[in-house]
């Protein structure tokens, strides 16, 4: 059963690192967009990097969603679901695999790049740190959030645009507790722990109802 | 179905041949009546004891047609035959390091067909397991169902023309 958890978790690796696997896609877009952001909003340092830590993150939710949709659909579409479906590994562990692979190949990457493009926004030193923090405990449950409203579109020939409009909504706690914690690392009114640990508890909690919603969505599209 | 027992499942296109391969390995649910294997206590066995190789691959065209087999060799479990030794088999060892997505359309069902190999399971559901094949890779994959049967396996295979199995049982759906 392991066996078949880590090749799940292997091959969605290899896949999101071969040409036009998707795993670049949502980097590129949080750069064009953090990148583009202060040419939009002029030379105003201390506007930049006052919404620093609320754009950096809002980046990071939107080239999440982005390539959502291909979860399980690219598996629905050429068959490969079928195969796990066939695998003695309970349908829950085969979404948590999946859903670990995207967030290694999203999630991660735009964590470690975001003190980069911290820069971009004029973040204040003391502020990439906890940046990096929130990021690293906070996409994960935009990946297990987002693989249930994944799972339910399987199925749906174009339902590329329903994957966010269904997961936007739910993700908006994360948006919140995550950038309130990155403002309050650079002065603010609450302590930093405080919507650090309600994060992790949300992403904690997503991990486990994600995998299991996701399950039911892709078992009750069969 | 018995061990040893091929079925050849023909009627015309849309008749429901698909629809039930699918309720077989469980992928469908049926509207009425049961699918029971002896033995078994529930239907979510069904799919763990066959092999199913639809209309569509299962083969991820950015891998290699090796990883494709060996990821299914370690998803179905129940290794047999190790991926280059199916490839072997299929006549494709030497496009084994090729990515799925450069092989043409019969050689990806070649690959899909190896899928069989890798992991060792008592049911066949094959669905058009001999389309866009050539005439050699027909008879090739002919004697893979022969000696899956002289194994005492079970074949259901859909299928317009002949399996090239002796004896097949034809089973006609539809009018």
């Amino acid at each position: 059963m392991r066996r078949a958890f880590v090749a799940i978790l292997k091959r969605d690796l290899a896949v999101a690192s071969r040409a036009g696997g998707g795993g670049e896609l949502a980097l590129v877009f949080f750069l064009t967009l953090v990148v583009l952001v202060p040419f939009a909003l002029g030379p105003d340092l201390n506007l930049l990097s006052r919404i620093g830590p609320a754009i950096l993150w809002l980046g990071a939710l939107l080239s999440v969603l982005i390539g959502l949709d291909r979860l399980f659909q690219s598996d629905e579409e050429d068959g490969s679901l079928d195969l796990i479906r066939a695998s003695a590994l309970p349908l829950e562990l085969a979404v948590l695999a999946k859903g670990l692979a995207h967030w290694l190949t999203t999630g991660l990457p735009l964590a470690l790049v975001s003190p980069l493009l911290g820069l971009l926004v004029a973040l204040p030193g003391e502020g990439v740190l906890p940046l990096v923090a929130t990021l690293l405990v906070g996409t994960p449950a935009l990946s297990f959030i987002g693989a249930g409203g994944a799972a339910l579109a399987a199925s749906l020939r174009r339902g590329g645009l329903i994957v966010p409009v269904l997961v936007a909504p739910l993700t908006v706690p994360v948006l919140i507790f995550g950038v309130s914690a990155a403002n309050a690392a650079v002065g603010g009114t609450v302590p930093f722990l405080t919507p650090f640990l309600i994060l992790c508890a949300i992403s904690l909690g997503a991990i486990v109802v994600g995998t299991v919603a996701a399950a039911a969505a892709l078992r009750s599209a069969e | 179905m018995q061990p040893g027992e091929a079925i050849a499942l023909t009627g015309r296109n849309g008749a429901g041949k698909s629809s039930l391969i699918a309720m077989l390995c469980g992928k469908l649910r049926p509207d009425g009546g049961n699918i029971r294997l002896e033995g078994a206590e529930d239907e979510a066995d069904l799919a763990e004891v066959s092999h199913l190789v639809g209309h569509r691959d299962g083969l991820k065209t950015a891998l290699t047609a090796r990883e494709n087999l060996a990821f299914a060799r370690d998803v179905l479990g129940d290794a047999a035959a190790t991926p280059d030794e199916a490839l072997a088999v299929v006549g494709l060892g030497h496009a084994a390091e090729l990515p799925a997505g450069y092989l043409s359309a019969g050689q990806r069902r070649r690959v899909a067909l190896a899928r069989l190999l890798v992991s060792r399971r008592p049911y066949w559901l094959l669905d058009e397991p001999l389309s866009a094949l050539d005439t050699a890779s027909q008879a090739m994959v002919a004697g893979l169902m022969r000696d899956h049967l002289a194994e005492g396996g079970a074949i259901l295979a859909a299928t317009h023309g002949p399996l090239g199995i002796e004896g097949a049982r034809e089973v006609r759906i539809g009018p």
